[in-house]
């Protein structure tokens, strides 16, 4: 199977702290996998030099074998990498089918974009994302009126718009109630089946909900292990970073 | 049902349309036709200077109001356009003569910089293109940078500064501090102050405003318009979606830039002078708490804001000369902590409403009116009901 994101001895460094540390990392084409790991394991630091929002120190990160170094947010973007913020950031000012239109634009330059229309093809892509996301009948409301899940939703939807091939989520889960938690993990289900997907979750139930292929282990910036959701859970070193050190 | 909704849709934008073009004609008429029939001329002179500030009005609301940069450096372009004209006008003289005040620094040929300002079309495109390159050059400059918020309006307010000064400075090419006078001079052979030249620059006021409004309206509704407002609202997320805000920015930037310059020739007409002191940092300020006024995002709000502190200056500096200021102060200050949209923005988003429920004709609505009043909604209630 191709790798569509390879990641070699990647090290960030803010003013010496090492946020990620000579990570290793690849991702099979149509893979869903979880990263977890706890509080300041570099799990968004990962996913920011992924999208070109930080440079790394050390190493390289290549997305379907191309190196992603010094090229700008928007064009890795454009190259098929779609990214999900922690807090769901939708455009609050505009309508939700406005904030799929917005991203579901072919040529994102600016003169397109001044004098184009939305073609058919784009008008049907916005309406079929709407029924995917269970957001029709709320299409012509203001983002702003929306729930924190329909929030979510939205902007996976607008993810997804973008017609990225990966999906990297940055934990879907935060804030939303047990029921909402399970239509995002139901929705993330049902998009790994044509899309690669990187999820950043702490929700242990969730992860399990979501979990079919591996986990990956973050801790203090480097590759814990990896593996299956049930193998991981009973690694020892996993329950050592997650509960604390264990007395010598 | 989706159907449904969007011809319901359609037909309330149809509606919306309709309105709006009955109100545009409306006060065209008003402005251009019965207006300089009743009032007098110097009366009219100030109501086409207040328009012309309208527009720069409008062109601030597209920057600050819909793309979020809140520019203090407008009287730059406004300046630019102004000069521009002002140049032209100064140039209405026998073959081999120079403007007057070149003789008081002993410059004996036309700096080269006058020379294209001979030219009526030129000079046209000169005011337009000129401060919209300028504010290009500047807004690419920031921009790519990814300088933003605060640091842009003190970057923005220090080129202010730095134009202000140079032009105050160029004794021998533009007149310094003295500025150069539109008043005495002739276009197309006829004595600008006449009665018959500025009613025409009155009319000519007020059809920019009007297609400099309908510019606006079509870049402000659509995608881009929409994109606008999301970098506004969110620029890494634009970022994130595939688009590059720089170039957005700049191009809009620049239209903002280019519309002070037409604002600023007409105002220069209108007034008699252009003196740098167009430029002065209280001024470009003055512009912005007009559309903070009116209701930023809202370009009709532009507009209303502009007229109604400039009317409300001439009539409080007529009858309180002393404390006038004080006014202006105080009105800025109520805008800020008790209308933060503007007047237009507590219209629609609370006064239209309480206004159409006291007069009876809506319904009380018991949550969101956009819930309420959604025809889908609606639809989806009077289902249930039936079940």
């Amino acid at each position: 199977m191709s790798k569509i994101l390879e990641i070699e001895d990647l090290t960030v460094s803010f003013d010496g702290f090492k946020a990620l540390n000579n990570l290793n990392f690849s991702l099979d084409a149509g893979e869903l996998r979880v990263i977890i790991g706890p509080n300041g394991a570099g799990k968004t630091t990962f996913l920011d030099v992924i999208t070109g929002k930080v440079q790394p120190t050390k190493g390289r990160v290549l997305f379907k074998g191309k190196n992603l170094k010094k090229i700008p947010e928007y064009k890795i973007a454009r190259m098929g990498i779609g990214r999900k913020f922690q807090t769901p950031r939708v455009y609050l000012n505009l309508t939700v089918r406005e904030n799929l239109d917005l991203v579901c634009n072919r040529n994102k330059n600016v003169f397109p974009t001044l004098f184009g229309h939305a073609n058919n093809s784009e008008k049907r892509t916005v309406g079929g994302l709407l029924e995917t996301i269970g957001l029709d009948s709320k299409a012509n409301l203001q983002a702003n009126l929306l729930s924190h899940g329909e929030k979510q939703r939205l902007e996976i939807g607008m993810l997804v718009a973008q017609s990225p091939d990966l999906l990297l989520v940055d934990e879907p889960a935060a804030g939303l109630t047990d029921e909402e938690t399970e239509n995002v993990g139901a929705l993330l289900l049902s998009l790994a089946q044509s899309h690669s997907i990187v999820a950043i979750e702490h929700d242990m139930e969730f992860v399990r909900q979501i979990a079919t292929d591996k986990v990956t282990v973050l801790h203090q910036g480097a590759l814990l292990c990896e593996g299956k959701m049930d193998q991981v859970q009973n690694d020892p070193r996993v329950i050592e970073v997650y509960l604390g050190e264990t007395p010598e | 049902m989706n159907n449904e909704t969007g011809i319901a849709i359609k037909k309330k934008q149809q509606r919306n349309k309709l309105i709006e073009t009955g109100t545009i004609i409306a006060l065209v008429i008003i402005f251009a036709v019965i207006l300089p029939a009743v009032i007098p001329a110097f009366r009219l002179r100030l109501i086409g200077r207040f328009l012309s500030l309208a527009i720069v009005a409008l062109g601030i609301d597209l920057i600050w109001g819909y793309t979020g940069l809140l520019s203090l450096g407008h009287g730059i372009f406004f300046a630019l356009g102004g000069y521009a004209l002002a140049m032209h006008l100064n140039l209405q003289l026998p073959e081999g003569q120079l403007p007057e005040f070149f003789t008081l620094y002993g410059v004996e040929e036309l700096p080269w910089v006058w020379q294209p300002f001979y030219s009526f079309p030129l000079t046209i495109l000169a005011l337009i293109i000129i401060p919209g390159i300028v504010a290009g050059l500047i807004g690419y400059l920031v921009f790519r940078n990814r300088i933003k918020g605060v640091y842009f309006s003190i970057l923005t307010q220090a080129a202010l500064l730095v134009f202000f000064n140079f032009f105050n400075g160029q004794q021998e090419i533009i007149n310094g501090t003295n500025g150069l006078k539109t008043d005495t001079e002739r276009i197309f052979g006829v004595l600008v102050s006449s009665p018959g030249v500025q009613r025409a620059f009155y009319i000519v006021t007020v059809i920019s405003l009007i297609l400099i409004y309908l510019l606006c309206r079509w870049l402000t509704s659509g995608r881009f318009g929409r994109l606008l407002k999301a970098i506004r609202d969110d620029e890494t997320r634009v970022r994130f979606s595939g688009y590059d805000p720089t170039g957005y920015k700049v191009l809009v930037f620049a239209i903002s830039g280019a519309i002070a310059g037409i604002a600023g020739a007409l105002y220069t007409v209108q007034t008699g002078i252009i003196t740098p002191s167009i430029m002065q940092v209280a001024f470009s300020i003055e512009m912005v708490i007009w559309v903070a006024v009116g209701g930023r995002g809202t370009l009709i709000g532009a507009i209303i804001g502009t007229m109604l502190v400039r009317l409300a200056q001439t009539f409080l500096s007529e009858s309180f000369p002393e404390i006038w200021l004080f006014f202006q102060g105080a009105l800025f200050l109520i805008v800020v902590t008790v209308l933060p949209d503007g007047i237009v923005g507590w219209w629609t988003s609370y006064g239209w409403h309480k206004s159409r429920s006291l007069l009876g004709l809506q319904p009380k609505l018991a949550t969101y009116p956009s819930l309420v009043e959604d025809p889908e909604l609606q639809q989806e209630r009077e289902t249930i009901a039936k079940k």
